[in-house]
């Protein structure tokens, strides 16, 4: 089992005849994840190599049945990407773009309330279950497939880290999830969580967080409540400075909300096990799972 | 993006937001012409730099005549502002804004900031003005109005009158407040702001309504589409190697630390300067250098960090996914050969293409230490640095 994405997922790859859009598009084929469809406004008609290519979401749909959108398109017109595909029906949005001005998202987030479809990002690497589907630009190579343990986290090469010394560990992986790294985002913590909770392959799971905003604190405050499997937790940016923006658009500590301090505190009186040495987590997880 | 509160409030001025006359000036010649203007004494003498607190550092000041300007604007101009906000290096005053001086009957707090969890822009305000607002939300968060709009609609009459009436606006204020608070979201959708915020808005004797402070921030995502807001961009307020970084689209944060570190992704950015602390170390900096980089850009990278006098060694951390490592040691390989390695440089890859990166590193003949994992690479930028 897996959350959200396994091997019968359907992606359509918006922006796939971009330089990115077509890189990762081939990873993904490769990797044996069914991309069965490609958009392109104005290229209706081509193919990237064997992939059909649309001019929008919704004919996509219609002659595919893609169920899934991997979004590649750059910012300015990133949010207007997102709404289509969720006026088209996907069920799965994945948004890789970064830089997707906050105004833009807080629309597609208000928007995507009056419907059902889920997205994951943007500012995001994407959602793998290995050795099923990758839907994003992670590093295949580093996965191992089997589960039990599920990986959640706001950040990209620090996920690949972590998945990394779980599997040095022999720790397989059921889903790996990137949630982004902006402030307005849609899938988070608690969402998905609450699906690893659910999924009986996953037997625990390993939360990535950092600086900026309370979703840990309020995802530590769900763990505590609702949650049986054991869950690992690391925060990034201890020695981040106040008031500075981290790369990530959502990591800045304001005031004194979002601090790393803050949220490790919460985490561990949720009885997450905190790893404070992001060089022993992979240990830390070979003990807890 | 930060603006001066000159800039900021020419910007309310655009959008009938009133402000107290004044300008900018650069001199004391220039603060006097300004005085000259303003029809009447006293008049305010305001230092320009992007950081708060300025009234308690020195850098608010009255002035009840024309002579009296000079010598104030003679005194601030130039000299080294330091507040709570600055650090304790302060900030040269390079610029003053000269403003009428009101009649002040009462001060509150308004500001307007997007809300992460709700997705809905949050009007802010209160009645306790003029004073630290974190410390008011701390002590008395019953004195902290909030208002949520939905940007999918945006604002509606009612949204201004419930600020207005838990501000216990008398009824001569409520109209010019409403009218001032629509204005005011007008122009922060319109600019993509991030933070627009009036510390103190003011309420005349003679009922008028004003902001006599302002401060806003930019969505810096959205400058592909202001332009003009970009134009207000002041390089003197900016860190001179963060200004150089941001010419190569590179993520660069000074830091007062001696370890140097390069590193893509910002998670992982994060994760490796905390490392290096936890060895006992300090960062000098954070830098990713992000997932699209080329050679040039981690060519320009390492030379921006070598350029900080401070740092004593440096650590490469490259977890490749998208930015293979190949890439990655073809970049250092030309920065060191350009500008030498002054500093000792501990080497740690993973990930795509890791051992065609290691071939190109160590067919170079560089001084290179590598490290097996991360936890290695931490002790051993540690033990270089004497920590």
């Amino acid at each position: 089992m897996s959350i959200f994405v396994n091997k019968d997922t359907k992606v359509v790859v918006q922006g796939i005849t971009g330089k990115e859009g077509q890189f990762h598009a081939r990873q993904c084929v490769a990797y044996g994840t069914r991309v069965v469809a490609g958009v392109t406004p104005g290229k209706g008609g081509q193919k990237m190599d064997d992939v059909p290519v649309f001019n929008t979401v919704a004919g996509a749909r219609k002659a595919t049945g893609a169920d899934c959108s991997l979004i590649f398109v750059p910012p300015p017109f990133a949010a207007a990407a997102i709404m289509e595909a969720v006026d088209a029906g996907i069920e799965l949005i994945v948004a890789i773009t970064e830089g997707i001005p906050v105004l833009d998202m807080m629309k597609v987030k208000n928007y995507m309330r009056l419907h059902r479809s889920r997205l994951i990002g943007p500012n995001c690497p994407g959602i793998i279950t290995p050795g099923a589907c990758k839907v994003g630009i992670m590093p295949a190579p580093i996965h191992k497939p089997g589960g039990p343990i599920g990986v959640v986290s706001r950040s990209g090469t620090l996920t690949y880290e972590v998945v990394h010394q779980l599997t040095q560990q022999g720790i397989g992986q059921t889903t790996c999830i990137g949630i982004g790294g902006d402030p307005v985002n849609g899938t988070n913590f608690i969402d998905c969580l609450q699906a690893f909770e659910a999924d009986p392959e996953t037997k625990g799971v390993v939360m990535v967080g950092e600086i900026g905003g309370n979703a840990e604190e309020e995802a530590a405050q769900f763990i505590a409540e609702k949650m049986r499997k054991p869950v690992v937790g690391f925060i990034a940016g201890l020695t981040a400075p106040p008031g500075r923006r981290m790369g990530h658009a959502g990591a800045i500590i304001s005031g004194n909300s979002g601090t790393a301090q803050g949220k490790i505190e919460a985490m561990e009186k949720a009885g997450i096990h905190v790893c404070k040495d992001l060089g022993r987590l992979g240990e830390l997880c070979a003990k807890v799972f | 993006m930060k603006i001066h509160e000159y800039q900021a409030k020419t910007l309310f001025s655009r959008y009938a937001v009133p402000v107290p006359e004044g300008a900018v000036a650069f001199s004391p010649a220039e603060a006097q012409q300004v005085a000259a203007t303003l029809g009447g004494f006293p008049v305010v003498i305001k230092a320009q730099i992007h950081a708060g607190g300025r009234g308690k550092g020195g850098g608010v000041k009255l002035a009840h005549s024309l002579e009296e300007v000079g010598h104030i604007a003679g005194e601030m101009l130039g000299m080294t502002l330091v507040t709570h906000q600055t650090g304790p290096e302060g900030r040269v005053v390079k610029k003053l804004l000269v403003e009428q001086g009101l009649d002040i009957a009462k001060e509150l707090y308004l500001s307007i900031v997007p809300d992460r969890a709700s997705a809905q822009i949050v009007i802010m305000a209160s009645e306790a003005g003029g004073m630290d607002i974190e410390a008011v939300a701390e002590q008395t968060p019953e004195k902290i109005i909030k208002v949520g709009i939905n940007p999918l609609v945006g604002i509606q009459g009612y949204h201004g009158l419930q600020v207005a009436h838990g501000l216990n606006l008398d009824s001569a204020t409520v109209k010019p407040f409403v009218q001032l608070l629509n204005n005011l979201y007008r122009m922060f959708v319109a600019h993509d702001a991030s933070l627009v915020e009036i510390n103190p808005l003011i309420i005349t004797r003679q009922k008028t309504v004003l902001a006599l402070d302002a401060k806003i921030t930019f969505d810096d995502n959205a400058l592909f589409r202001q332009k003009e807001i970009g134009a207000f961009r002041d390089l003197d307020e900016e860190n001179p190697l963060e200004v150089e970084a941001s010419k190569y689209n590179l993520n660069y944060i000074n830091l007062d630390g001696n370890v140097g570190n390069m590193v893509n992704g910002a998670g992982l950015a994060m994760a490796t300067m905390d490392i290096i602390k936890l060895a006992g170390a300090r960062p000098a900096n954070f830098l990713d250098v992000g997932g699209g980089a080329n050679a040039e850009m981690v060519e320009n990278g390492f030379r921006i960090i070598l350029s900080d006098p401070n740092v004593k060694g440096i650590l490469i951390n490259i977890f490749g996914g998208i930015l293979r490592c190949d890439v990655l040691a073809e970049g250092v390989v030309k920065a060191a050969s350009k500008t030498g390695i002054t500093v000792p440089v501990v080497v740690r890859m993973e990930g795509t293409n890791v051992e065609q990166g290691r071939q190109i590193l160590d067919a170079s003949g560089l001084n290179l230490i590598s490290a097996v994992d991360l936890k290695d690479a931490a002790q051993k930028v540690a033990e270089i640095v004497g920590a």
